[in-house]
């Protein structure tokens, strides 16, 4: 069975949620192209959309005529020559509403697994629990043809375990997609050591075709992404409680927070970068690469005390943050969590916060916020100059920063000696395609 | 050609700020004035240069599609909108696609000379943000014929058209020579922007201008032939200023020298079902430009300042041709050896122009005289030209769709 063949019917589990809302757009955006050739005008095609979330299924529609009405918008140019032929359809308008309609055609929406029977593709991206995963790939295998072929989005479940214990023969592969998908460029490919071999072929024809960058992690518990995220993150919890005496902890978060943002020129704080990805979520990570990797301890009680006390993070329907380890206004960290009180205390420029921020120092000469960097021609170069004058800095701010940015590069270097990753290069690819960093964390900056 | 059968002046001229993409303050998705905003904030700028608005006689507005783009009809209701005094007055809407707003001219002088009335209130309006530029594009197609035109048209339908004009412009006299002048045009027209508190790209950073103009087009995603800084952006925005007679002008209280007098104008219109037959020339703007001169008795030499309907920079060179000031092909080295800057040999579009100042499409032929007005008058700010003895008089044209509605108009300072 050809890749395109394959294409023609497609399952998502867990289509509703974050990561499988994206994918599902990203096929359909795919399978609405494949079905707008004219070769292939009477050939049926189908993406299941599988949730056991009813409500978010509606959620999911809105979502992907809202998203697939952008596309079409942003693609026009291509559509009118796609409908040349469509008498009726005239202004761009017409045109990006037959677009849209013909895209939503190829999508059936459901609870119901059977929905994969005719599926020679699978998408997996349900709750990161490997026994949950499991169970659902053997109920999918029973469902569904023997040649079908499994893409799980794990972000931290070793490939071989579901291999093993599903049963599938070699049948799947992770292609962990980053979140947003639709927005991501990078997605990770971790093949398993006994897997088919069209299966990898298969893969790199998928990401071409939804324009992801591919970066092929080794099968190890983590792999590149999260073995770096989750060691940077727990770095910077550990600091935050060597801090707390002196700062109290939500000081402490404050600083970590500021300075992984502020000095590191990150997209956002690691705090903030924890609340985005939701604080349960982060904890489930740390507890499943704990059970793989042995001898070095990769979860902290901090995680399990927030997700008991329901400070989770996560997004609303509606894209907008939850609060989390930080408390959010417009979309910006405006207070923190403080555990004790099982409240938030508020950034206050003009008492705690202030003061911290006066302990923290000025900042180096150069410092630009991120996003002003991030469209820079010129980027590399004031990256240089700007930790050229960092290094010589000796505030506390710089010092914490300089500690981080070390530490950080320990781990991308250990992601390489462990052979999670083949390369820096690798790394470097992972941090800046996926986490949206200017620089990676294997740099010779510090 | 006739001559005006009497003297007719305008005065009291107001611009509000070209909004949209490129202004600090827009934002798409934050709340934006409307059309009762603009046409307000305009019309009360030009009653506060007069002495009393109850001398005003009549009122005509230019508008291409508020129908479509505010879901609005009726524009000659929203002039007794800005003022009660207004009330009862006889008004017009008036509608020649881009071209509108100097079809407004046109009529506000016609009424003057039929004697029926001594002051009009001239506008022009648009108000385009209230659709993505994607959608808007279908709307602004309806300046060329839809049942002919628009299914094989560009998505971005006039960009497609101009874009031809520019591929057979390459064709004739050489890709290189062609994109430098385009080049060169986006350049002067931000340049003068930035002085230009009012115009769209007064905000406009970017530093390399020439190069940003060099882009090469990407057919993929836009034209075959432009590439983005080759065109005007989608603009909201209101012009309004006082045409007047004789008694008129003194009748509201405004000294002669505040005030330009028209010299001469031409109106011409083509057949909006057919295409141009030479895509190297803009065969009705130079109609209307002959007979603007033949009415005033002048030439390009006597012309001091330009202001020309560049909706697109090729659009730009092409009619900087059209009004005789260089020949035939000319136009594209002319620009990009500095000759049309606020100093040079025929300053044109001084305060930016369509590229640089904006485009409110049924409102430019109107902003386009309130700046002739400034300019001719010395109340130019930044943007000012220095009006010489020998060359006092200065030309806007206004243009609708693809060449089709064209108004020519010569103005010099009345006293």
């Amino acid at each position: 069975m050809t890749f395109d063949e394959r294409l023609r019917n497609v399952s998502v589990i867990g289509a509703a949620g974050k990561m499988g809302s994206g994918i599902s757009l990203l096929l359909a955006q795919e399978m609405a192209k494949q079905k707008l050739k004219p070769e292939n005008k009477n050939v049926p095609y189908r993406l299941n959309l599988i949730d056991i979330n009813e409500i978010a299924l509606d959620g999911l529609m809105s979502y992907l005529r809202a998203q697939l009405t952008k596309a079409g918008e942003k693609t026009t140019v291509l559509l009118r020559d796609l409908y040349r032929d469509r008498e009726n359809l005239v202004e761009n308008y017409d045109i990006i509403a037959a677009f849209v309609d013909d895209a939503m055609s190829v999508l059936r929406l459901g609870t119901d697994l059977n929905m994969v029977k005719n599926s020679h593709m699978i998408f997996e991206a349900i709750v990161e629990d490997k026994n949950v995963k499991v169970d659902l790939l053997k109920k999918l295998d029973r469902l569904s043809d023997k040649d079908t072929v499994y893409f799980t989005n794990t972000s931290s479940i070793p490939i071989h375990v579901l291999n093993n214990e599903a049963n599938l023969g070699g049948r799947i592969i992770g292609f962990h997609f980053y979140n947003p998908p639709a927005v991501q460029r990078l997605a990770e490919l971790i093949a398993a050591d006994r897997i088919n071999p069209e299966l990898k072929d298969m893969s790199l024809e998928l990401a071409k075709r939804l324009r992801k960058t591919i970066v092929p992690a080794n099968d190890i518990a983590g792999f590149i992404g999260n073995g770096h995220f989750l060691r940077d993150g727990l770095y910077a919890i550990r600091e935050a409680k060597k801090l707390a005496p002196e700062y109290t902890l939500p000081g402490a978060i404050y600083i970590m927070n500021k300075v992984s943002q502020d000095l590191l020129i990150r997209p956002m704080g690691i705090f903030q970068l924890i609340d985005y990805v939701g604080v349960d979520v982060y904890q489930c990570i740390s507890e499943t690469v704990s059970g793989y990797i042995k001898g070095e301890d990769l979860k902290d009680d901090l995680l399990a005390k927030m997700v008991e006390k329901k400070v989770l993070g996560g997004q609303h329907a509606d894209g907008s943050q939850k609060d989390g380890f930080l408390k959010y206004e417009k979309g910006r960290p405006a207070g923190v969590y403080g555990l004790d009180k099982g409240e938030y205390e508020m950034f206050d420029p003009e008492g705690w916060s202030g003061e911290i921020d006066k302990k923290l120092g000025a900042y180096p000469e150069g410092t630009i916020p991120w996003r002003k960097l991030l469209m820079d021609p010129k980027k590399n170069e004031k990256l240089s100059v700007y930790f050229k004058n960092l290094n010589a800095s000796d505030s506390l701010g710089a010092k914490l920063a300089k500690a981080y940015l070390k530490n950080s590069k320990k781990i991308g270097e250990f992601l390489v000696e462990t052979g999670v990753a083949k390369s820096a290069d690798d790394v470097n690819s992972v941090l800046l395609n996926g986490f949206y960093h200017l620089y990676g964390p294997i740099n010779d900056y510090i | 050609m006739k001559k005006l059968r009497k003297p007719v002046y305008a005065a009291a001229g107001y611009n509000t700020v070209s909004f949209g993409s490129g202004r600090r303050e827009f934002h798409p998705k934050k709340p934006r004035p409307g059309l009762e905003e603009y046409i307000s904030e305009a019309g009360k700028g030009v009653i506060a240069q007069i002495n009393d608005v109850n001398n005003i006689d009549e009122g005509v507005i230019g508008n291409f599609m508020a129908a479509r783009f505010n879901r609005q009809g009726n524009l000659p209701g929203f002039i007794p909108f800005i003022d009660p005094a207004l009330e009862y007055r006889p008004c017009t809407r008036v509608e020649g696609a881009c071209g509108s707003g100097g079809l407004a001219l046109y009529t506000a002088i016609k009424t003057i000379c039929s004697d029926l009335a001594d002051v009009v209130l001239t506008m022009g309006v648009e108000v385009q943000n209230t659709v993505k530029a994607i959608y808007g594009a279908d709307i602004l197609a309806g300046a060329g014929h839809y049942k002919s035109q628009r299914k094989n048209g560009h998505a971005y339908f006039f960009p497609g058209q101009f874009s031809d004009r520019a591929g057979t412009c390459y064709e004739k006299f050489g890709y290189d020579y062609m994109r430098k002048g385009m080049a060169h045009w986006y350049a002067r027209a931000v340049t003068n922007a930035r002085k230009n508190p009012k115009a769209q790209e007064y905000h406009n950073r970017i530093e390399d201008l020439v190069a940003a103009g060099m882009t090469p087009p990407n057919p993929k995603v836009f034209c075959d032939h432009l590439n983005v800084y080759d065109c005007s952006k989608v603009s909201d925005g209101c012009s309004a200023l006082i045409f007047a007679s004789e008694e008129g002008l003194q009748k509201i209280g405004i000294d002669k020298k505040d005030a330009v007098e028209v010299v001469g104008f031409g109106q011409s219109q083509a057949d909006v079902t057919r295409l141009p037959e030479d895509r190297t020339r803009l065969t009705t703007t130079r109609k209307s430009v002959e007979k603007a001169y033949e009415m005033s008795g002048l030439g390009p030499k006597e012309l001091g300042v330009l202001e020309v309907h560049d909706c697109f920079t090729i659009g730009g060179l092409l009619h900087v041709e059209a009004t005789g000031v260089v020949g035939y092909g000319e136009a594209a080295g002319f620009v990009a050896e500095g000759k049309t800057a606020i100093d040079g040999e025929m300053p044109t579009n001084a305060t930016g122009g369509l590229v640089g100042f904006g485009h409110y499409t049924g409102g430019t032929g109107v902003r386009q005289a309130v700046d002739l007005l400034h300019q001719l008058t010395g109340k130019a700010g930044d943007c000012q030209v220095e009006i010489k003895s020998d060359r006092p008089y200065g030309m806007l044209i206004s243009m609708g769709g693809n060449d089709r509605t064209v108004t020519a108009m010569i103005f010099r300072q009345a006293a």
